[in-house]
């Protein structure tokens, strides 16, 4: 029996041996065919996406065990709701690719997630020096209640299958919100130390707020087809729910500051190529490698 | 050709899922937990509708692996699993049945879910009481919102001290 090939050490010139990779080529970027309708679908299965992945530097570093499995369980379900929009934006981009291609295979530049989620959310390396769990609980409510909001306006989408994802998601939503702003509420009444860092934290979140709340060609289209909600519709509800936890939380709604974000036109902040590395690396050095 | 008449086999194919674990509940079977949506039989073959019970739910896989496993092993020879999200699962399709087996394993069941879901989110107020599945005592409290899965969360009985699980209400 011949030994097995990850043992053997490839001869000079020869591509590096990977298993699973016998030609040791890294797979090729795909490029997107941007029309309204997948660039839509695309902010909000990206937004998914990469909030996903920063909750996922939480597992094994939560500060008890419970809120441990509560952080990644919230990253379980925005996988899953990610899953089923880039299988979506797949179809209606037209070329054939698959949630996996999507989410491993685009270059930064093809990405449409909400600036606010690639920003760094836990203290853990070199490339992600900012943020603690004030940050954590606080984007995720702010971002549970955005989602929520806009699931239930999916809900009723003209695109059926975005209407099932809705439904579903929806309901997992209205738990990321209720928990994370219970912790919202017990930062923000808690010790002076707590409350400190999560108005720190709101101070780093709000000036990536007012992206989730813009208005351009992309939201009229899908509007006006029925897809789905234009951000600003969006706006009135979301103050309204946050205020009613940050008033339990001692916080106010900070003032409205000038500056917008770009992630969902696809130009974004230093930190989504760092996060993209270590989530695409496996699949770029192992092109369709499974196990 | 086939021996059977068609009805039979559609019973043949309902207790065989009767007998597919939830791996994550292995004390519920995919009937008690209500994700079975359609058992369709022609012939030799079977097409089962599952519906996932959470967007992310690491089962959803190992359950269809499951449900063709044990519709090969009741003699069918073409198994087709589908999935289907609309309408969402809600845990009030967890059987009289499931409800019972959940108690008595010591995860407390779900209690009803509203029809739009708004009873669930009581923002920065405390859940309604779960009774404790061990002593019956309604003086419990929550200490987690998620437990071990993300259909379930955490609870300690303050009457009988022993901690448990609640089913969600979804």
């Amino acid at each position: 029996m011949a030994p097995p090939g990850s043992l053997r050490s490839p001869p000079p010139g020869e591509a590096p041996n990977r298993p699973g990779n016998p030609s040791g080529a890294a797979a090729a970027s795909i490029t997107i065919q941007m029309t309204p309708p997948v660039e839509y679908v695309l902010r909000i299965a990206d937004t998914c996406l990469i909030h996903a992945q920063r909750l996922a530097e939480w597992c094994g570093h939560g500060p008890v065990l419970e809120e441990d499995i509560a952080l990644t369980n919230q990253a379980l379900d925005l996988i899953g709701q990610a899953r089923g929009l880039l299988t979506l934006a797949g179809r209606l981009e037209g070329q054939g690719f698959d949630e996996d291609q999507l989410a491993f295979l685009r270059d930064e530049h093809d990405f449409r997630n909400l600036t606010l989620v690639e920003q760094p959310m836990r203290r853990s390396s070199a490339h992600s020096p900012g943020g603690d769990f004030a940050d954590t609980v606080l984007r995720s409510f702010l971002l549970a209640t955005w989602l929520k909001l806009t699931w239930q306006r999916l809900a009723s989408s003209s695109e059926p299958e975005l209407a099932a994802i809705a439904g579903k998601a929806l309901k997992e939503a209205r738990y990321h919100q209720q928990h994370c702003g219970d912790w919202v509420v017990r930062l923000g009444d808690g010790t002076d130390e707590s409350a400190r860092r999560l108005a720190a934290a709101l101070d780093r979140a709000w000036p990536y707020v007012n992206e989730m709340f813009q208005r351009d060609a992309v939201d009229e289209v899908a509007q006006a087809s029925g897809l789905g909600p234009a951000r600003d519709e969006l706006a009135v509800d979301w103050q309204r729910e946050v205020a009613e936890v940050f008033a339990d939380a001692k916080l106010s709604l900070p003032p409205a500051t000038p500056f917008v974000s770009t992630g969902t036109l696809g130009r974004h902040s230093e930190h989504l190529g760092f996060i993209l590395a270590e989530m695409q690396t496996l699949q770029r050095s192992f092109p369709a490698g499974r196990w | 050709m086939n021996p059977v008449v068609a009805d039979d086999r559609v019973a043949v194919a309902w207790a065989a899922l009767a007998a597919v674990p939830d791996p994550e509940v292995p004390v519920l079977s995919v009937i008690d937990l209500g994700i079975v949506r359609e058992v369709a039989v022609q012939g030799d073959s079977v097409e089962v509708v599952l519906t996932p019970t959470y967007s992310g739910c690491p089962a959803t896989e190992v359950i269809a692996g499951s449900v063709r496993d044990a519709l090969l092993a009741a003699g069918f020879g073409d198994v087709r699993v589908a999935h289907r999200l609309a309408p969402p699962w809600t845990t009030d399709w967890i059987s009289a049945e499931g409800r019972r087996k959940l108690a008595d394993y010591g995860i407390a069941p779900p209690g009803p879910a509203a029809a739009d879901g708004a009873q669930v989110v009581r923002l920065h107020r405390r859940a309604p009481a779960v009774a404790c599945p061990r002593c019956g005592s309604a003086d419990t409290e929550r200490l987690a919102a998620f437990g071990s899965t993300a259909c379930k969360a955490l609870y300690r009985c303050r009457a009988c001290r022993e901690p448990f699980e609640h089913f969600k209400p979804l």
